[in-house]
């Protein structure tokens, strides 16, 4: 049995997953609307939680949250299952679902999954993906990442549903249950970007928004000194992954927020976000140069710290970008 | 970044996939395009890369010195700490410490070798029979 699922590739996988899954139940809401919606553009640095050893610096905030703010404001009911240490039973439940003939949004481990190119295959545990059928042993799999639907044996699902170590899905499994018939989508999006300025300019800790990218920008400069050249590359090496690697449609999501404000510019009848968006292209077309930067930087790991403080000069100019585009922003939200 | 300008840099995609990339076309509107990579996303992944291989090589240094066991190259080869393989061997952190000296791989037994193997993706008689080539 396999389900008539339009395969759409996505920038990021959580908002691929919802906006795929919701056209498939006749709601046709770009990923780009659902990422503004659930408000996932935003900038954290967490010296506190480390991968792969390395202090975690984040384009948007933790995984699961944009989705359940989407769904919330749009007024969608999913059901969420999870099975801690009952992969037998989750994947009971998967093919009970699919054949009611509903396409079913999974998390999963990155390390195992057999599609992915190797080079992209680390312990990442919060990725998403649909899947719409299953004949014997196969499973029918549409990952937005990927360019073309895929397939995984139900071993090969079964593992990747069970990946261990931080985030691990515990066979996490969700799809819409009720979708309104209405559905006020202008008060949806301004709700989601009335949390994003607020977020990027009022938390009041110096890690979160605006305020954190310039405490992060401190913090490069003292890298090369502090950590050693090894040390230091790879934590720049980090955050270039962050912004760019498998799914953030380029520059830490900065280009789908652009992507979002045009669509709002057409729903709202209004230019000012037309204006707004080019704005934001600017910006991610900025830490585009950042991460070109920080790249030359990290190949020679050279010590030489003229490399991380030009990248720390560049990321002060974008907070002064990003803070006063959200001040713009706030104040056609009154 | 407008549509002409999206990179099409062949790397760590491996000509396997391409990646969505939103730009703007001619006349300014945002669409999404496939890349095939980023040069810039290449040095980066490929550092990452050379981590984990020096962590092989200090695992194969220390396995040649006698003070380590096989499984602590294909903990590394796996890109897992010791907490990481120990949640999947379902074992507490302590044994699997003790797993990875010479002394404690001897005294596994014939299950515990196999729950190891699977883990690492490899058979029982790789993990045995592994000797660094350095």
């Amino acid at each position: 049995m396999k389900l008539d699922f339009e395969h759409i590739p996505a920038g990021h996988c959580e908002n691929g997953v919802i906006s795929s899954l919701l056209k498939y139940h006749g709601l046709n809401l770009s990923e780009a609307m659902i990422f503004g919606i659930g408000s996932g553009y935003f900038f954290a640095y967490m010296p506190f939680v480390k991968v792969n050893g390395i202090p975690l610096a984040s384009f948007r905030p933790v995984p699961g949250m944009i989705f359940a703010r989407a769904a919330k404001r749009l007024g969608i009911k999913m059901k969420k299952q999870s099975f801690r240490q009952q992969p037998k039973k989750a994947m009971d439940e998967l093919d009970k679902i699919l054949e009611k003939r509903l396409p079913v949004g999974v998390q999963a481990g990155v390390f195992h999954l057999s599609y992915f190119p190797p080079a992209y295959r680390f312990h990442f545990n919060a990725h998403n993906m649909t899947v719409y059928g299953k004949e014997g042993d196969t499973y029918f799999i549409s990952d937005p990442v990927m360019e073309y639907p895929t397939t995984l044996t139900y071993e090969e699902l079964k593992k990747v549903r069970f990946a261990k170590g931080p985030l691990s899905p515990n066979g996490k499994m969700y799809y819409p249950i009720s979708i309104p018939n209405e559905i006020d989508i202008k008060s949806a999006i301004y709700k989601g970007m009335k949390q994003t300025a607020d977020w990027m300019l009022t938390i009041p800790v110096p890690l979160f928004g605006v305020k954190g990218i310039r405490y992060l920008s401190k913090r490069i400069r003292k890298w090369p000194d502090k950590l050693g050249s090894k040390k230091a590359a790879a934590y720049l090496a980090q955050m270039v992954r962050m912004l760019e690697e498998i799914g953030t449609g380029g520059a830490g999501f900065r280009f789908i927020y652009a992507a979002f404000l045009q669509e709002v510019s057409e729903i709202m009848q209004d230019q000012r976000y037309f204006e707004l968006s080019k704005e934001m292209t600017k910006i991610g077309d900025k830490w585009r140069t950042f991460s070109s930067l920080a790249a030359k930087t990290c190949k020679g790991r050279s010590s030489d710290p003229d490399g991380y403080n030009t990248v720390a000069n560049l990321m002060l100019e974008i907070a002064d970008d990003e803070e006063k585009f959200f001040i713009e922003l706030k104040k056609l939200l009154k | 970044m407008e549509i002409d300008k999206v990179p099409q840099d062949e790397g760590i995609t491996e000509g396997i996939t391409r990646e969505v990339q939103y730009a703007v076309d001619e006349n300014g509107k945002y669409v999404k395009i496939f890349s095939k990579g980023w040069e810039p996303k290449n040095i980066v992944n490929e550092l990452a890369w050379d981590d984990i291989h020096d962590n092989m090589n200090d695992a194969n240094e220390k396995i040649l010195a006698g003070k380590a066991s096989p499984i602590m190259y294909f903990m590394a080869k796996n890109q897992m700490n010791v907490a990481l393989l120990a949640e999947y061997v379902e074992l507490p952190k302590w044994r699997v410490k003790r797993h990875l000296k010479p002394r404690g791989f001897k005294k596994l037994k014939q299950d515990q070798l196999s729950s190891y193997a699977k883990v690492l993706g490899i058979s029982v008689e790789e993990l045995l029979n592994y000797k660094p080539t350095n």
